[in-house]
């Protein structure tokens, strides 16, 4: 319990995971929390990553939670460029509202 | 010369069928008639050489139809005394129809078709009377019924000539059955087809039994019985006689050609050439001497009250042909073809002359609106009554010598017969009412006043084609005063009032008496005990004089009725309603058939259409098919919500399950 | 010592990762994702990650967090009631979620390392270098290719932005460089000569 290993590195992640999963599916209010929950589940991954990359001595694990940090930046960019223009043409971002694809 | 005869009708056929449309109208009816009366004068040569002269029997072969095993079936033209009266009868009969439909029809726009026709009929009814086996004759048998059917309906837009002509093919159709039946029997029982090899071994299985539905029948009386039941669907005999009277739907000529003298005659002509076979048979006899007895009672007093002029030559039809089938039925094969013979020109003239009448009335059918044409029309008038002389059996007229000889015969045979003496009791009074009906037509169509107003009858309307390219008008009943027909209709009308005087006493001795011998030359066969036309004439006198008293007691009453006392017939039909309504509505056959047959058999075709053809094919099926993928389509497209987020949830069910099955394959 | 600080960075950024799902403000919702980055960047320092750790404040907070704050305040969002109506899918979110735990609870608390496991490190921690000079030095050798690989991702997403966003005005003037470098003399110019006293 004090002695902090691998484990608890693992179980941080996985929670935080499973709270950024949650923030997607049982999402109720607007699009911005969806992209917050990504966020969230990014984090968890690259926690994941840092943690081995420690237990296992391993630099490679850093240099791809770095790639990975880049590609979150830019995948965050996009996707509120996009929900600026579609709130500009829809008018509302709602998730109730979004609904388009229903077939 | 009988190939001529034979196949120039064929040949008319052709040209007016396919042809005519290029050649015209006049083109088809030239070429038809033309053909149809050379083969007339042909047949007469024919029946001179081998019927009244000495010219035995042929029949040449024409090639091989079918040879399959045992069975060895060819196309052969036999040429014996019965052909020769057929053809004559037939031959005759057709070129008048030819000559008079050239007048008729005249307006008509589908000539050539008409013409083709009456000339496939023609040939049919050839082959039919030629055939030298039961195969050939059951072809024109079927042939006849084809053209009979394509006739009736020639005047196709009527939905009632469509339904007349259905009518009748599946009423003969149910004959057709039995004689197919009989065929297969008489081929299982003598493992041949041809009328020489048939007809050599019926001696041999006089008293045999066959094993059928568990029970054991005489073979020959099985195999008489289902031949005779395609005689009662083609010659309109009771039970199966429900197809004549609509039959009236076709043009007149049509009438008077096939439902008059030949295409009706075959059933009697078949039993008659049939004659070694069915004289092993005698209790077929007895049947055929019920069936002709009673179709003659019934067709006599349906044609009491009937008001279509058409209907009521059309029940005295049914009638005669009951007569001959009485005559057949008592062994006097030779009498019945004589009645054949004589009825085939009074009747065609009888018809040909009400076709002329309603030439005259502007297609008017309904004999209520008649009356006073003899004014008008005297050449009609007088040939109709030389035809109902001829018909009622005047003394002297062709009627007088066959029909009275077919009730001497019977009453001959019924010293013997129990059957047989019901057959006279009938013929006997159906003579009466024959005499009523008919004097009756003549006063109501040519004596008296013409109505003012006319009844509306659902006939009167009954040929259209003909009535649109009339120059008059629908309603102009008595407007225009009836003038007699052109001169091509009234020339058939003389040459068959000739035959219908003289045609019985100048046969007589051949048909019926000391001439019998050299004049059929073993055509028709009597079996060892049949002595019938010796027997004839030596019954007592009241029962020689009965027919013709029975004639002058119906005229007397007709008179009465419809001359001296107009009005009676109304008064009688109002005292006894149920009676009239009875006979006016044919003993209910009709009603009585469609609830039996018709009715069921929609039925059952309605439950294989809709519950079998529909539900369960179609609805397993395509129908089916298509239905479920619409409902699977339906539960699908509730996932597809619209919501990403749903889809993201998807997706992690998705991760789910495959984490979990590769767990629990870790664990296993 | 190390534990204590796990401990509380562990329990704060799970925390305020519960509060930017549930919270009904957006505004709550980013800040309390800053919240939850500060935390993890705390973690990756204990992890030894330290470069990683201030890279993460610096993008994530000071960059990604901040775009959101600003995109938050421009769109008019609304507070977000509670919405009933999800219990619809409870049952079926709760059981995903429940098997989706324990799963990971498998392999989170089962898994064993392999002996050999520390020997085949393909980068090994060198405890004299720095980390960032550890990282810099792989960085821009081995890895080199995907390094300029993610500068492109990052163009890509820049010039995307840009197109998505941008929105003229229809009216406003502006400069057109291509329409004024391809002026020539012919086209603007016209000399034309001038009667005395007449004017043009």
């Amino acid at each position: 319990m004090l002695t902090i290993g691998l484990t608890h590195y693992l179980v941080v992640a996985a929670v935080l995971f499973t709270l950024g999963v949650a923030g997607i599916i049982l999402n109720r209010k607007n699009i911005i929390v969806i992209l917050m929950s990504v966020e969230l589940i990014l984090l968890a991954v690259n926690l994941n990553f840092v943690a081995f990359s420690q237990s296992l001595g391993d630099l490679t694990g850093q240099v791809f939670a770095l790639f990975v940090l880049t590609v979150a930046a830019a995948e965050a960019a996009i996707g509120l460029a996009i929900l600026v223009t579609f709130y500009r043409n829809r008018g509302t971002i709602a998730v109730e509202d979004i609904n388009s694809l229903k077939g | 010369m009988i190939y001529a005869i034979v196949f120039l009708p064929l040949v008319g056929f052709l040209i007016a069928g396919a042809l005519g449309p290029w050649i015209g109208a006049r083109a088809s009816e030239f070429v038809t008639t033309s053909f149809l009366m050379i083969c007339a004068v042909l047949s007469w040569i024919v029946f001179f050489d081998v019927a009244l002269g000495h010219d035995h029997g042929y029949a040449p072969i024409i090639g091989n139809w079918m040879t399959v095993g045992d069975l060895k079936v060819d196309w052969a033209l036999r040429v014996d005394t019965l052909t020769a009266v057929m053809l004559v009868v037939v031959n005759t009969v057709s070129s008048l129809v030819h000559l008079y439909s050239i007048g008729y029809m005249h307006e008509d726009p589908d000539r050539p078709r008409f013409f083709a026709y009456l000339s496939l009929f023609t040939f049919a009814m050839l082959m039919l009377v030629t055939a030298d086996n039961l195969v050939q004759m059951f072809f024109g048998w079927e042939g006849v019924g084809l053209a009979s059917y394509l006739l009736i309906g020639f005047w196709y837009q009527k939905p009632s000539a469509n339904a007349a002509a259905i009518k009748a093919f599946v009423v003969n159709r149910v004959g057709d059955f039995g004689f197919a039946l009989g065929i297969f029997l008489v081929f299982q029982l003598t493992k041949s087809l041809g009328f020489e090899e048939v007809f050599a071994a019926v001696p041999g299985l006089a008293g045999k039994t066959i094993h059928v539905f568990g029970m054991d029948i005489d073979a020959l009386t099985l195999a008489t019985f289902l031949l005779f039941i395609g005689a009662m669907g083609k010659s309109a005999q009771f039970f199966l006689h429900t197809w004549l009277p609509d039959a009236m739907e076709g043009p007149t000529p049509v009438s008077a050609l096939i439902h008059a003298a030949t295409m009706v005659t075959a059933g009697v002509f078949m039993v008659a050439r049939l004659s070694p076979i069915f004289e092993y048979a005698p209790a077929t006899l007895e049947f055929v001497t019920i069936i002709g007895a009673v179709t003659a009672f019934f067709a006599a007093t349906v044609g009491l009250v009937q008001n279509d002029i058409k209907r009521v030559i059309a029940y005295s039809t049914c009638s005669q042909l009951g007569y001959m089938f009485v005559a057949e039925g008592v062994g006097a094969y030779s009498l019945g073809i004589f009645h054949l013979f004589t009825h085939a020109f009074f009747k065609a003239l009888l018809f040909l002359g009400a076709g002329s009448v309603i030439h005259a009335m502007h297609h008017e059918q309904d004999m209520r609106n008649m009356g006073g044409l003899r004014k008008d029309i005297p050449f009609t008038f007088a040939m109709m009554t030389i035809g109902t002389l001829a018909l009622t059996g005047f003394p002297f007229t062709s009627g007088y010598f066959s029909k009275d000889g077919v009730i001497e015969a019977a009453f001959a045979a019924g010293e013997h017969h129990t059957t047989a003496m019901i057959g006279f009791v009938a013929t006997v009074v159906a003579a009466g009412l024959t005499s009523y009906y008919s004097w009756r037509l003549v006063f109501m169509t040519f004596f008296g006043h013409r109505a003012a107003h006319p009844v509306a009858e659902s006939h009167a309307e009954d040929e259209p084609a003909a009535e649109d390219a009339h120059n008059h008008g629908h309603d102009d009943h008595g407007h225009h005063a009836p003038h007699e027909s052109p001169l091509v209709m009234l020339i058939p009308l003389a040459v068959l009032a000739i035959g219908a005087l003289g045609a019985g006493y100048v046969f007589e001795p051949d048909f019926a008496g000391h001439a019998y011998a050299e004049f059929w030359k073993g055509a028709l066969f009597t079996g060892a005990h049949n002595e019938i036309l010796h027997e004839m004439h030596a019954i007592p006198a009241w029962a020689g004089y009965a027919p013709t008293a029975m004639m002058v007691l119906g005229f007397l009453v007709s008179l009465y009725v419809y001359v001296l006392k107009p009005g009676t017939a109304q008064a009688l039909a109002r005292t006894f309603p149920r009676l009239y309504q009875f006979l006016l509505n044919k003993w209910y056959f009709d009603e009585l058939y469609d609830f039996l047959f018709v009715r069921p058999a929609f039925a059952l075709g309605r439950l294989f259409w809709k519950g079998g053809d529909g539900a369960i094919i179609d609805g397993l099926g395509p129908d089916g098919v298509a239905a479920r993928v619409a409902d699977g389509a339906r539960l699908a497209v509730r996932l597809q919500t619209g919501y990403v987020y749903h889809y993201a949830f998807a997706m992690l069910i998705g991760v789910a399950a495959v984490v979990t099955y590769f767990v629990a394959g870790g664990l296993r | 010592m190390q534990a204590v600080f796990f401990y509380l960075f562990a329990t704060i950024m799970i925390a305020s990762a519960g509060v930017v799902i549930f919270a009904r403000n957006p505004v709550h919702s980013v800040l309390f994702l800053i919240l939850a980055f500060c935390n993890g960047a705390g973690l990756f320092l204990l992890a030894g990650a330290e470069f990683l750790a201030m890279i993460l404040i610096v993008v994530y907070v000071g960059a990604v967090a901040v775009l959101f704050l600003f995109v938050v305040m421009m769109l008019d969002v609304d507070f977000a009631e509670l919405k009933q109506g999800f219990a619809k899918y409870l049952p079926v979110g709760v059981g995903v979620g429940v098997v989706v735990l324990a799963e990971l609870g498998f392999v989170a608390l089962g898994w064993s390392s392999a002996p050999s496991a520390a020997d085949a490190a393909a980068n090994p921690i060198i405890p004299q270098m720095s980390n960032t000079a550890a990282l810099g030095q792989i960085l821009y050798t081995k890895y080199v290719i995907f390094f300029q690989a993610s500068a492109l991702v990052l163009l890509t997403a820049m010039i995307g932005a840009i197109v998505l966003t941008l929105h003229h005005k229809p009216n406003i003037k502006r400069q057109k460089i291509d329409e004024q470098n391809a002026r020539t003399r012919e086209n603007v110019i016209e000399i034309k000569k001038v009667p005395f006293r007449t004017g043009v």
